[in-house]
């Protein structure tokens, strides 16, 4: 039969559709702007942004009370690409709708004068559309459809400078997302071949075939976690990552805290939950082993960080350890690791948003690119380093940053599931992150300034630095706190995180 | 020995005998002259072993298609030796060089 | 659905239309752009009339002049053949645009293009709709002549040379597939393809039939190991040409294969047609991985996305160990494999097509096309880096293209068959092409040291490129729409 695309779509598969148009279309528009059009481009950015958070918060409404969005498209015979909101993807769709606003402030503010705005700002609006459909797939054929796109939109970015350095990152980046692409799509197209099915399942859809398909199934689930887990930087898949730091800072902010790396976390969740089953997964003996590569992440992060004096780089190594936090929530099998895991993608993606934001200031208004010439910044850039500050503590684990309340549920969710390890894993993170960030605070607010700065840009008689660059990191500070503290209220990521975790333990 | 035999024969001979010399020969019209003998060989066979059925009068439709085939030839020929024209025209050789990478 | 003309006028009008605008543009070389230009259109209208009329009336056989099988020519169509006539007429409206603009200001070239063109195209189309194997030979041998001398459309010696081999090759691969009509007709007494279908019997005469008109066609196709005149002819023939060469030519004689194997060869009983696709399917993973590493290595655009043809050549005979004895075209639907094979075969067309002529557009700008001076193309034309990273996208089988889809269904096959070594192998050619198509992607980021004035660039020629490669995007989402036209396929 002829397919027909229903003229009336029906009210509840326009909303995924709008969300993706609205970062889709003006990135679009934005790559046909000539480079002086300033005013248009921000305008499409920011209309463009605020319509996402608002479409989002709607949604997020929406399925709070029981509503589904689903749309979907026939690709291939029997399969169909799928966009399906569900509370989990809210979970993901909410960081990215917010970080995204904030974010595009703040690279308007960072790229001022540079060239190729145009062409920053479509790829920008492009990668956003493509996490955006990661956070929506309802399926895993859309979810790696979105998966690959995030890579081809995300290079661009990684390569924007132009220089040979980047060009030899964004190649890098590439031979790992590209293997890891096909690793993931092998993993695919075996499991439809077993299944027949893709559908995100809660409780996942493979139950049936542990009795005569275990090799198999253990085989799959290794190719998609290898698949997805190159992004979510896994040790040793992770080197691609302190390589993408050439890229302009607002490019770090995205890939770390909203794009790319989230999105391959995002994937794991995906697989133990909704491919797998978290029960099955744990039947077939593949939880312990990624908790052990989690667990070696969290710990080999922090280590590579004490050592880096390149800031970025030290705050890359912090994200392959932070992220490994989510997948070992992911791997200990319970209810309350789970809350731990899944929280922990909203809040390392608010407080590493700040750090990275605050190094980016730092580069901009004076030129430091290393830890070792921050010395004494704190008295002439004191809001930046407060929000640097609160960031730390985030990362550390001090309450009530929100950093606290996920590392607490891990803790937790270790000891339910009767495993003393994850505390010591935990423990000792906290202690590292502590080694190789208060000594930055210790400089930066304890010590003499230099009498001058590597190379500082006048922004204006007394003024710090430039509102759009000091406003962003500000504000995701404040959230980081916030979210700490008002954690039980309801719609913050953790009450999000708690009804996501019941709906997939608890309810049948 | 029937003629069928023979013509088949002799056909797979030329087609050899022009084989050989198309792989083997370096000068180009050489190897048109090759390709030639080629075809020739293939419609002998064509013509020869043409019978709608083994002991009936020989069928005119494989001799129809050995005259397109012969005009198709003569084109062909035709376009190759206007072809080594403007290569010895362009090189002043008459030979392929191997390929290399400029 | 009502339609003014039938199925079976469209058809002959796929084959007049090109063959009379050929003369009418040799004979009067001042009008060849638009008569061109007309042409392609009324092609393009017809393949699409021919579409509806397929999917209205189901396959169709025009005995043409009223003679009929098996002494007349016929022509006949299914789905198999109206995708490909599409294919042809798409890549080659969007071709003839580029054209338009690529010869301007070349009128030598300009003069001989279009009826050489023209005349390729009426042989791919009398290729498509031919029902009787005679006709299809006349067909092939009128494509490797003009396509051979499209080759040499520039003049420069690079060209002869690879021009001359390319001729040479390609007549004694229709002389291959001569003799094996030769011997159809001797074991069968009929070259029409529908009735040897029937009469067929395996045997000496079937089984060396097949393996001279095979090594003919493989000859043709550039398969490995019969591939090395592909890379000098598709390299060094201008963009256009290349384009055609390496999105139509090959594909037509790479369709003649397969449907000689659908109808005449794969339901023999015997060892043969159990071994043969084996055989295929190795040349097929030698020319995956041999192509796409040559391609890595090489330093001129032109040349590394011939390789590039070479290695996605190699894909469509991977389908020939997965999909099993197949012995009529009818089966095509069901079959996983064969459909992958259709989606490449489609997919390459516009996405190759789209590499060349972006690859033609840098080379008109730059003056040469050494991958590492490409000195930020991507700013300074990037319409057309869109068109080639877009071609590349289906190329490397990434998501949403159609690349993709013929990608997955063609490791669906090998996954549900447990050919792991077929399965790793598209894989492995996946990733080496993102190597190669990525490495010109990212020095089109970077400058040169001493930054290079560029030629203008007309407007065609970069949107003609983007347009076929957004076509190979679009594909990925057209398959539903594919599937009746291929379900129109029982033998006449």
């Amino acid at each position: 039969m002829m397919p027909t695309i229903d003229a009336a779509l029906p009210p509840n598969a326009w909303l995924p559709l709008l969300v993706l148009a609205s970062s889709l279309l003006p990135g679009l528009v934005i790559f046909f702007l000539a480079e002086q059009r300033y005013w248009t481009r921000t305008l499409l950015n920011l209309a463009g942004s605020l319509i996402k958070l608002l479409l989002v918060g709607a949604m997020l409404w929406g399925v709070f009370h029981q509503q589904q969005y689903a749309a979907s498209l026939p690709l291939l015979p029997g399969l169909d690409l799928v966009l399906r909101v569900r509370p989990l993807s809210l979970l993901f769709l909410v960081l990215s709708a917010g970080l995204w606003l904030l974010t595009t402030l703040y690279a308007i503010g960072y790229l001022e004068d540079s060239p190729n705005r145009s062409r920053f700002f479509g790829f920008f609006s492009l990668c956003v559309t493509a996490t955006v459909g990661v956070a929506m797939a309802g399926n895993l054929l859309t979810f790696l459809l979105f998966f690959e796109l995030l890579t081809l939109t995300t290079y661009p970015l990684v390569v924007h400078r132009g220089s040979e350095e980047a060009r030899r990152a964004g190649q890098i980046y590439l031979a790992h997302t590209v293997i890891a692409g096909a690793l993931l799509l092998a993993g695919t197209v075996w499991l439809y071949t077993l299944t027949g099915t893709l559908e995100f399942t809660t409780r996942g859809f493979v139950a049936g075939l542990v009795e005569g398909h275990r090799w198999s199934l253990i085989a799959i689930f290794v190719l998609l976690i290898i698949g997805v887990g190159v992004k979510a930087a896994l040790v040793p898949l992770h080197s691609w990552l302190p390589r993408a730091m050439v890229a302009p800072a607002p490019v770090s902010a995205l890939l770390h805290a909203v794009a790319v790396v989230k999105a391959g976390a995002f994937g794991i969740v995906l697989i133990v939950y909704d491919v797998f089953g978290v029960e099955v997964a744990a039947e077939l003996g593949v939880t312990k082993p990624l908790a052990l590569v989690a667990a070696f992440t969290i710990l080999y992060g922090s280590v590579r960080a004490l050592f880096q004096d390149n800031l970025k780089r030290r705050l890359a190594f912090s994200t392959v350890s932070q992220v490994s936090y989510i997948v070992l929530g992911v791997a200990i099998v319970g209810p309350l690791a789970t809350v731990g895991g899944l929280v922990h993608l909203v809040h390392q993606g608010v407080m590493k948003i700040t750090l990275f934001f605050c190094a980016g200031n730092l580069a901009e208004t004076l030129g430091i690119h290393q830890v070792s010439e921050m010395d004494g910044v704190g008295r002439r850039m004191p809001w930046t380093m407060l929000a640097f500050s609160i960031g730390v503590f985030g990362m550390i684990g001090l309450p009530p940053v929100a950093g606290f309340i996920s590392k607490w549920y891990l803790g937790l969710g270790g000891l339910e599931a009767g495993l003393h390890w994850p505390l010591f894993v935990l423990a000792g993170s906290s202690l590292l992150n502590a080694a190789y960030f208060l000594p930055i605070l210790h400089r930066a607010w304890f010590r003499e300034p230099p009498d001058t700065w590597p190379e500082e840009r006048d922004f204006g008689g007394k003024k710090e630095t430039a509102w759009l660059l000091l406003l962003p990191p500000l504000v995701t500070a404040a959230l980081s706190l916030l979210i700490g503290l008002f954690a039980s209220m309801p719609f913050t990521p953790l009450e999000w995180a708690r009804l996501i975790a019941e709906r997939e333990f608890y309810q049948p | 020995m029937n003629s069928v035999l023979v013509f088949a024969l002799a056909g797979v001979g030329l087609i050899l005998l022009g084989l050989h010399a198309l792989l083997v020969q370096r000068h180009l019209l050489r190897k048109v002259l090759a390709f030639n003998v080629i075809s020739s060989g293939i419609f002998l066979i064509l013509a020869g072993l043409a019978r709608r059925a083994p002991g009936a009068e020989p069928d005119p439709v494989p001799q129809a298609m050995v005259l397109t085939g012969i005009v198709v030839a003569v084109a062909a020929t035709a376009l190759a030796l206007a072809m080594i024209q403007a290569l010895r025209t362009a090189t002043g050789r008459t030979r392929l060089d191997d390929d290399g990478e400029d | 659905m009502p339609m003014l003309l039938s199925g079976a006028d469209w058809a002959v009008a796929l084959v007049f239309v090109p063959l009379l605008a050929a003369l009418a543009c040799f004979l009067v070389p001042r009008a060849a752009n638009w008569l061109g230009l007309l042409a392609a259109t009324l092609i393009l209208l017809a393949a699409l009339g021919l579409v509806g009329g397929l999917l209205s009336e189901g396959p169709l056989r025009v005995a043409v002049g009223g003679w009929g099988a098996p002494l007349g020519i016929d022509l006949w169509a299914d789905g198999l053949s109206a995708i490909l006539l599409l294919m042809t007429a798409l890549v080659g409206f969007g071709v003839s645009l580029y054209a338009l603009a690529y010869f301007a200001g070349h009128p030598r070239q300009q003069r001989w293009f279009w009826p050489l063109w023209l005349l390729l195209w009426t042989a791919l189309n009398g290729l498509y709709l031919a029902a009787d194997l005679f006709n299809l030979y006349v067909m092939l041998e009128v494509l490797g002549l003009s396509a051979a001398a499209l080759t040499a459309l520039s003049g420069s010696a690079t060209a002869l040379h690879a021009a001359m081999r390319y001729l040479l090759v390609s007549l004694l691969g229709s002389a291959a597939y001569l003799l094996g009509v030769a011997l159809l007709y001797h074991g069968a007494g009929t070259v029409d393809i529908a009735l040897l279908g029937e009469r067929l019997e395996a045997g000496a005469v079937a089984y060396s039939a097949l393996l001279v008109m095979a090594t003919g066609l493989l000859l043709k196709t550039a398969l490995f190991p019969f591939h090395f005149w592909l890379p000098p002819a598709h390299g060094s023939a201008p963009a256009p040409v290349s384009a055609l060469l390496s999105a139509l030519v090959i594909k037509a004689s790479f369709y003649l294969l397969l449907r000689l194997w659908l109808e005449l060869f794969s339901g023999l009983a015997g060892p043969l047609p159990a071994l043969f696709p084996e055989l295929l399917g190795l040349f097929g993973v030698a020319a995956v991985l041999w192509g796409s590493v040559q391609a890595l290595r090489q330093r001129r655009l032109k040349r590394l996305i011939a390789y590039s043809t070479v290695a996605q050549i190699g894909y469509l005979f991977l389908a020939f160990p997965l999909a099993g004895a197949l012995s009529n075209a009818d089966s095509m639907m069901a079959n996983g494999a064969w459909q992958a094979v259709l989606y490449l075969a489609l997919a390459h067309g516009l996405a190759k097509a789209a590499m060349f002529l972006s690859a033609g557009s840098l080379l008109r700008f730059a003056g040469h096309d050494r991958i590492a001076d490409l000195d930020r193309a991507v700013q300074r034309l990037p319409l057309t880096l869109t068109a080639f990273v877009l071609g590349g996208v289906s190329i490397m089988g990434l998501p949403p293209s159609g690349g993709f889809i013929g990608k997955w269904l063609l490791l669906e096959a090998a996954f549900s068959q447990g050919r792991w070594g077929l399965a790793l192998v598209v894989l492995v050619g996946g990733v080496l092409a993102a190597g190669y198509v990525f490495k010109v992607v990212g020095y089109a980021f970077t400058p040169t040291e001493i930054a290079q004035e560029g030629a203008a660039v007309p407007l065609g020629m970069q949107w003609s490129a983007l347009l076929l490669a957004f076509g190979a995007i679009l594909l990925g989402f057209a398959a539903p729409w594919l599937w009746p036209l291929l379900e129109v396929g029982a033998a006449p």
